[in-house]
Formats: structure tokens, sequence, C-alpha cells
């Protein structure tokens, strides 16, 4: 293989029929017809113009295009759009509701969990995914949910105390960020 | 543009709200694009979808070094879609971040010299047609003899790799001695060597170069794309693609990551650029991951041998560190690495006189360059592994040691760095009470450790890439009818909060709240320069100049409401949006009445503010790379655990203490410090860029799966420390120094540290992986040494150094030239 084959140098049809499929997305019922080799971060980015799902390595190794079909995580750069036929997805998008935005965006705008910013659609929505599952997960759990999706900026940190910030204010506790996560300890 | 969400900062309160005089500077507020990015509004290059948009692709060298004996693009220029087939003979004109390293082709001329050199691109109407297209160009190659190490480049003198530099493949030698160094060893009680090996890494950033071209009719030419330095990227495309800088606009989109890795101007970012040129169409182009890999200009690996003399109670009288550098196929910032590998080793410990040489080759490989910390985690490595097995030697407390032999405050060093406030000392302690340092040291179980390490870094180069005597920053201020401020700045955004910076600093000046503040920033047209983000300058050089943009600004508000209220126009304070006489604050007016007066009085307000670094004190050549207006203190311990079965090493716990003065956010420093944690563990336990020698100098893993860098699961815990000056250091803006790169420095050498505490062999180069820790545990056992590492230090021949007397010798800062002769191999 010479150097750039590697996911530079997808074969495919010359000139495919397009595929045509009907779908959910953000809770909004969606037709969208696209090559039917697109994968689903493809079919969102270059056919519906949801650009906030994001791609590193458009081969299954970065967690960037984490997206939520119908409430679990998957990664869309792996999955086929036409696999999404007739499921539910959600994106970065959809996380708001109107001009409020979801817990977790809080939480990551207010302790500057999200740095450049790239990983953070795929990361929020997998912690969303978490903790649909698990209210008031623990560190370690957070951790394990999040070891898919790297990030270079942050070493994690403020990731974390963001997650557990959105769990303890949905589970209706008035939290802040500890001092120590903001200042630093003394 | 962005503007801060209403909400206030953040609801933790630092002391129940200290009471320091600032409003806003020192709190933690959300980041003006905060909200954008977690809404996946933000838009980075590859989310820009223009009309008519093409599609670019790169063919890119299967061949580490040969000459292009013919390239044939017949069939593609004739496939379906294909709108644009580029060579290297289209754009002849060399190119490269350095005045000096003027080496680089957007498209191989004649010859590659590595593996994904780029050598013909594409433009088609989509991606898949521009792909489909590459496989239809032809090239053929000659090979040459490939050049894979430091030590092949210095035997091998022909093939060049290029035909500049100083002979063979020896890209760059560098020479200086600060004092009579061989009367500092003769000063000395003991002297040790000891080499060590800091193997290469890359940035790795989530987002993959992208880059989009338009050239409009009236032949101008705009390019959006994910560079840290838009300045600097137009400069080089004016040079290359023979237009007018003034026709050029450079537009630095959101950066997904840079870390150093989006500094130098790229191949393909003056590729779409050409294609829109020839094409009439906008061209995109997004890199693969591979090709992200091939970009680099990551982290050299460097080989130093580190000849330290110091006396009884472990002051240093001489240090003689030597280093070579394996640049890789490209000049890029090598010129400037070469000099950071040694030049702040004198900044942390009192050295009485010290020599350094250094040579950087190349080779054929992806070209290194700056990546966080640039050219100084290797040999800061070196020197605090050193000072560790110091300590040892002497019977000294590692932390005390240092303690005893600090850089003083307001001091120049023996290399005529000027110094100004220092927090190192304060540093030490925080992290030896925090890891309970002096009751664990040398005491836990086998198998468990702590160690210790310390660095300093600078807060922005004092001198600018290319030689001119203009501002470092500019800003511009416009101030508008409805009480708002508009800030620009040509400072680019890379996730570090530099667009945040100029809000709250231009919202403390004037009274206002960041909210009220919009703030345009890398635009080429619309922003005075900033010279980029790199070297740790954003927020020295760019709030000073803000500071000054802003305080012309209140000073024609203060006229203008002085003349109104009938009081001293500096008795007015400016605050909570409102200007008030001091001395009776029930008197005084709303801001944006004040704006109205003003602007009644003035005309149309608009300031301006800039900022350049005071002049170095060294004057020698060279004397340019190290100084800095000020510079950072950080001092860290790490907490191991080795398996001696299987010499896995875990990090359980860093404690870090950084020495940056004011934070101007603490939220965002807090961020900064413990990102450059987290990229120190990568390069102490994982990360490198290697190739295989023998098959081609091929990269052994350009992907992010083999590429191992730390998951959530290898990172360990932080304690971070925010240690402020005793002083204010009056060069920096509030007294915030800087915060991105320094506190990754003392995380390698801390945790080779560690490792010794916990199994007592001794790892002297990174990373530090279980291979070499059981090799070294197994050769102990057997009665060897206890150590892994490099044993051997090639030869290069050296100039003559610079020679420079130290400020404590009477030194003016001259030096004596070198000699032309010695000079040649």
């Amino acid at each position: 293989m010479k150097p750039g084959e590697a996911n530079n140098r997808k074969k495919r049809a010359t000139k495919p029929e397009k595929a045509h499929i009907q779908l959910r997305v953000n809770g909004e019922p969606v037709e969208v017809a696209f090559a039917p080799h697109k994968t689903l971060l493809e079919v969102l980015r270059e056919d519906l113009a949801l650009t906030g799902t994001k791609h590193g390595c458009e081969l299954g190794e970065c967690g960037c295009c984490a997206v939520l079909v119908d409430g679990k995580p998957v990664l869309s750069c792996l999955y086929l759009g036409l696999a999404a036929e007739g499921h539910e997805v959600t994106t970065v998008e959809g996380m708001a509701r109107g001009p409020a935005l979801h817990p977790l965006q809080d939480a990551f705008a207010e302790l500057g969990a999200a740095q450049c910013g790239y990983c953070t659609p795929g990361i929020l929505l997998t912690a969303m995914a978490l903790l649909g599952k698990v209210p008031r997960p623990t560190r370690e759990k957070i951790q394990q949910a999040l070891a898919g999706n790297l990030c270079r900026c942050t070493g994690y940190i403020k990731i974390y105390e963001a997650v557990e910030l959105a769990a303890a204010r949905m589970q209706g506790e008035p939290a802040t960020p500890a001092k120590e996560s903001v200042y630093g300890w003394d | 543009m962005a503007g801060i969400s209403g909400d206030g900062p953040s609801g933790a309160e630092k002391n129940g709200g200290k009471a320091n005089g600032l409003r806003v500077v020192g709190k933690p507020w959300k980041k003006v694009d905060a909200s954008a990015k977690v809404t996946g509004e933000t838009k980075f290059a590859d989310d820009i979808f223009l009309p008519r948009m093409l599609h670019c692709k790169i063919l890119r060298s299967s061949a580490p070094h040969a000459r292009i004996v013919k390239i044939d693009t017949s069939k593609a220029e004739a496939y379906r879609g294909v709108k644009a087939v580029l060579l290297g003979k289209d754009l002849p004109i060399p190119y490269g971040i350095l005045p000096v390293s003027q080496d680089e082709h957007p498209l191989a001329i004649e010859k590659v010299r590595m593996v994904g050199d780029p050598v013909a691109a594409v433009a088609a109407v989509d991606e898949d047609a521009a792909t489909e297209a590459l496989d239809l160009i032809e090239v053929e190659y000659e090979p040459l003899k490939t050049i894979s190490s430091i030590e092949e480049a210095l035997e091998t003198s022909e093939p060049r790799i290029h035909d500049y530099g100083e002979y063979g493949n020896v890209h760059r030698r560098t020479a200086y001695e600060f004092g009579d160094v061989k009367a500092g060893f003769a000063e000395a009680d003991f002297v040790r060597e000891d080499i060590t090996f800091y193997e290469g890494s890359t940035h790795l950033p989530l987002e993959q170069h992208a880059s989009v071209g338009q050239f409009s009719p009236d032949g101008k030419l705009t390019l959006w794309s994910s560079t840290q330095d838009p300045h600097y990227l137009h400069r080089s495309l004016a040079k290359v693609l023979g237009l007018p800088a003034t026709h050029i606009r450079v537009i630095a989109t959101p950066c997904g990551g840079g870390f150093g890795g989006k500094c130098d101007p790229f191949q393909h970012e003056i590729i779409v650029s050409k294609l829109a040129m020839v094409t009439g169409r906008p061209v995109k182009i997004c890199l693969t991951r591979e090709e992200v890999f091939y970009c680099h200009r990551g982290r050299h690996p460097v080989l130093m041998a580190t000849k330290t003399g110091f006396k009884r109670d472990g002051s240093i009288t001489a240090m003689h560190h030597r280093t070579f550098l394996d640049g890789g196929s490209y000049g890029g910032h090598g010129a400037a690495s070469t000099f950071y590998t040694g030049v702040l080793q004198p900044t942390t410990y009192t050295m009485g006189t010290y020599k350094f040489d250094a040579v950087r080759v190349f080779t054929n490989k992806a070209p290194c360059g700056p990546k966080r910390g640039h050219g100084t985690p290797q040999p800061r490595f070196a020197q605090e592994v050193q000072m560790d097995k110091i300590a040892e030697q002497l019977g000294l407390d590692p932390a005390e040691l240092r303690k005893r032999h600090l850089v003083p405050p307001h001091s120049l060093t023996c290399n005529w760095l000027k110094i100004g406030t220092t927090s190192l000392g304060k540093c030490i302690d925080k992290v030896v009470e925090g890891a309970r340092w002096k009751e664990r040291f040398r005491k836990l179980p086998h198998g468990k450790g702590i160690g210790l390490a310390c660095s300093a870094y600078m807060t922005g180069a004092g001198t600018a890439i290319y030689w001119n005597n203009m501002p470092h920053s500019g800003v511009q201020l416009k101030l508008d009818r409805s009480g708002g401020v508009c800030v620009f700045c040509g400072s680019s955004d890379i996730g570090q909060g530099s667009d945040s910076i100029l809000a709250y600093i231009v919202a403390e000046v004037l009274g206002i709240e960041p909210f009220d503040i919009r703030v345009v920033t890398a635009d080429t047209d619309l922003t005075p320069v900033d010279l980029g983000s790199y070297s740790s300058r954003v927020t020295l050089m760019t709030g000073n100049a803000a500071i000054q943009a802003a305080e012309r600004a209140r000073d024609l508000l203060a006229q203008a409401a002085a003349e109104k209220l009938e009081v001293p126009a500096n008795r007015l304070v400016f605050a909570d949006r409102r200007v008030v006489d001091m001395e009776n604050p029930e008197k005084g007016m709303s801001f944006v009445d004040a704006v109205w007066l003003a602007e009644a009085k003035f005309g149309t307000l608009g300031t301006t503010g800039s900022y350049t670094p005071p002049k170095a004190p060294g004057k020698f050549k060279g004397s340019g790379v190290g100084p800095s207006p000020t510079y950072s203190y950080c001092a860290a311990v790490a907490e191991v655990d080795v398996n001696p079965e299987t010499g896995w090493v875990k990090v359980e716990r860093i404690w870090m203490a950084h020495g940056g003065g004011q934070a101007i956010n603490p939220v965002l420093v807090m961020g900064q410090v413990e990102g450059s944690i987290y990229m120190g563990l990568g390069e102490a336990m994982m990360e490198e860029m290697t190739y295989r020698g023998n098959r081609n100098v091929v990269h052994k893993f350009p992907s992010f799966l083999e590429y191992k860098s730390p998951t959530t699961l290898e990172m360990c815990d932080v304690v971070t420390y925010l240690i402020e000056d005793d002083e204010r250091e009056t060069n920096a803006p509030f007294g915030g120094k800087e915060a991105g790169q320094g506190p990754l420095l003392p995380v390698p050498p801390a945790i080779a540290n560690a490792v010794y505490d916990a199994v007592g062999v001794r790892i002297d180069e990174v990373p530090i992986s279980p291979d070499k820790v059981l090799k070294a545990i197994r050769a102990k056992a057997k009665g060897q040494e206890g150590r892994y590492g490099p044993t051997h230090f090639p030869s290069c021949p050296m100039p003559e150094p610079i020679r420079v007397a130290t400020p404590w010798e009477g030194g003016t800062g001259e030096g004596v030239k070198r000699e032309p002769a010695l000079a040649k191999a």
C-alpha cells in the first residue's frame, strides 16, 4: 500500500445512484438523498449542513464524530448513512432546548472544558448518553465512558469536573464548581 | 466575532472574593467563544462550504529520498470532474517560516526528501473524483541513499538532502561559551557527564489541517485556514504566489488544536490558493490523519551530553551541554529549535559558566519544529534528571539542593537573559508540602516512588521571526454610541482563550463588562498585526497592547466627562459601566453617556495600542533567541507505581505548582496547566514519532490508534497550585505570565526521577516504556548498572564558540565573532 492510500483512496463506484432515506434528526423528521457509500458523518455534515459533528481520523480512532443513534453513542465515521434509516439521530445541535443550553453544555462552558472545542461535540454526546444511564457517575465511570474520546487540550480533568457538575445539577442540586478546580489548591 | 455570555463569572469565589482592586481580571469568566464551542456553532476551516467549491487532494511521495524522473498527469487531467492539476514547476518560488530556511516548495521540484512530500495536486468537483484522479498520476522515481538517523546524517556527506547548510547533511551548528568554562570545571569539587535522549513526538491536534482558498474576479485572494500564525502565512503566500500582499487576505479559522503544529506555512495552504487562482472557483482541502503526521513540525528527537561541575554545596560552577537534533527533511523553525535545546538551561539555578554546542542534521523524515515548549523539554529533561543524580551523589535532598541555588529575581543569567520576578522557591515549597515529600522521598516501599523536577519558560519571544522594528502586537478599539466596544487584533485563538483575554483586559480598563465587548481577530484585512500564537507570547503581548489602546480610549472619555462634570479628569474612575468622581461617587455618568460626549468632542472614537518587547541585554550574534519580557517558573512532583516484574509504570498523580503571576482568568490558566501536564505525561510515557529506518524510512504508525497518546484511562490525577509572584511583574499585563507551555517541561524528568525512587533504576530517555524499565531492572539484578539510555555520543567538528564574558566578569554582552576558517569541517 502506498502512503496516503489508507484512507485517501476509498474505492468507490464512479456514478452511484443516490439513496433516499427518512430518519429523525434532533427530534425532527428528515428526508435526505446521498450517494449510498456515504457515512453518517458525511451525510450529517455535507447533506444536512450539521457541521457541529467533527472528524479527526475517519477511521474510528478518535471519537470526535460520536453522535447518538437511538440514544446510544456511535462513531458516525464508521456508520453508513443508509443504516440510519428510520432511526433517531442526535447531534450536538440537538442538545440545547431553544436558547437554553443543556446542563452539560453549560458546565463545559463554565469550566473551560472546551478549549479548542474540536473534540467537544463527541464528548458532550457520549457524556449525555452516560448520564442517561447513570445519573450520578463516579469519576471512574466517567473515565471509562469517555475512554474512546481523545482530547489533546484539557488533560480531561476539566471534562470530568464538568460532567460531575452537570450530573449534580440534573439531579436538582444547586452545585457550583469546586474552588480548587477554578483557582487551584491552596 | 464573539461576545461573552451574559452570565457573570463562575460560582466559586476565591478566598470569599478577595479584594485586589480588580473587577474582571482574576475571575473565572466563561470564554467569549464558550457557547459557540459547546453548541457546535464554531466554524472550523473544514466547516466552510462555498458555492461551486472544488476539492483538492495531494499526491504524496512514496519514496523517502529520490529524484523525480518523470511525472505524467495526462490521464488525471482527462478524468471526470478534474478541473486542474498542479506540479512543482507551477509554484517554483521557495519559502519557509524563517528567513534562513527558505528550503520548501509547495510541490516537490526535481526531488523528494521524505515519504509524504507533496508531488502533485488535483482540484475536482468532489473529493471522490480528486482522490480517484490521484491514482492516474504516474511518477517515476530514481531512489537516492536515505538518511534515517543522527549518526547516518553525520556519516553521510553525499547525497545531501539539501544543498545548503553547514556541510554534508549537517543543517546548523551553534556554539557558545559564557565565561571561562575550563576554569569553572577546575573550580568544581565534582564533575559528572550524563548522556540522555528525548524521543520525537507530534502534536496530534484533533482537527486535521484544513484550508479554503477563494480568488475573486477582481484579482484578490482569500484563504481561510486552520493556522496559528496568519501573519507569517500571509507573507509566505505573497512570496510564493507572486501576488501583492495587499491583495491577499488570510483568515485564521478557530484552530482545532495547534500546540505549535500549525505555525509553519504549509504546502496545502499555498496549493489551494493557487488552485483557486487557476480555476476561478473556491477550493477546499482537509488533510487525512495520515497526512497530518507528514506535516508534523513536532518535537525534535534530541541526543544530549550534559557535563556539569559542582561544589559540595551543589552550586554549579560550569556546564557544558551538547545536543544533536534530528531535524527531519526541512529547515522550518529548526534554526531556532537548535538554540532552544540549550539557551534556557541557565534560567533556573545559578550557573557560573556555561558552554553550549548544538548540531541539527537533516534526515529523510517528516520535518521537526516547534511543539509545546519548543526545543526546551529535551534539555530540561537532561538537566533535571542530572540534578537528581547530583543530589544523590552529594547526599542532599533534591528539593533542598534546588532551593539553595535558585536564580534570583531581577538578575542576569550567565548567558545574559534578564530574569524578572520568579516564584520558583515558592513553587518548590508548595509541591513538597502537597506531596508530603519529606516524609515519603526514598522512604516508600519498593515499586512506589516520587520524583521532583522544575522548569522555567519564556513568556513570549523577544525577537520576531523576521527582522523588523515594528511592534509584535497591535490592537485597535472602536467605541460606538451603544456603549459597546469592539476590539480588533491579529491574534489567533487556538483554544487557549486569547480572544477572551482581550475582552477581559479591555473591560477591566474601561470599567465595563466583558459581555459588552466584541472581539474580531486573526483576519489580515481587518485586524492589526499580531505575530501569532506561539512562544507563549499572546497574553503578554496582546494584553499589553490592549491595555494601551484601552487607556487611550479611557483618556478621551475622561476628558469629555470631566468637562461636563466639572472635575479634574484624573479624579474619574471607570467601573460598573459608569464614570464617577472618586472623591464624590454620587457625581458621575453612565459609560454610554461618556462615549456620546467624547464622540461629540473628538469625532468618531477609535484608539490603537501596540507592544514591543524590551531590548535584550545580550548583544552577541544569536542573542535574539532566549530573551523574553519575563519567565514563568514551575515545580512538579510525580508519584509512580512501578511493577518490577513487568516494568509497567503507572503515574498515579502529579502535583504542579505553576508560578505564572496574576492569572488573568484562573480557570483558563488551570486548563493550560492541566493540558501541559497531560502532554508531558504522553511524551514521558508513550508518545513517539518513529520510523522504520531499514524499510525506506516509513513512519511506523501514522494513525491515532497506533501512535499512543494518553486516554482518560492513562491520564493521572492532578493537583494544581497557581502561585502568584510576591511583586507584580511590570512587564506583564496585570502581572500575568504564560501558562500554556512551561508546565509541560518538568513532567518527564519528574517521572524519570520517581521511577528511580521506586525501583532504583535510571531511565535516561523518554518515552519511559516498560521494556526499557525491565531491561534496566534486569541489568541491575545482574550487578550491572541499573540504567537504560544512550551510552554513546557522536562527535562532530564544531566551530570555535562565540565567547561572551558573563555579567559578573564585567562583560558588556558583546561576543567574540566566530572565525569563518574554523566553521568548515
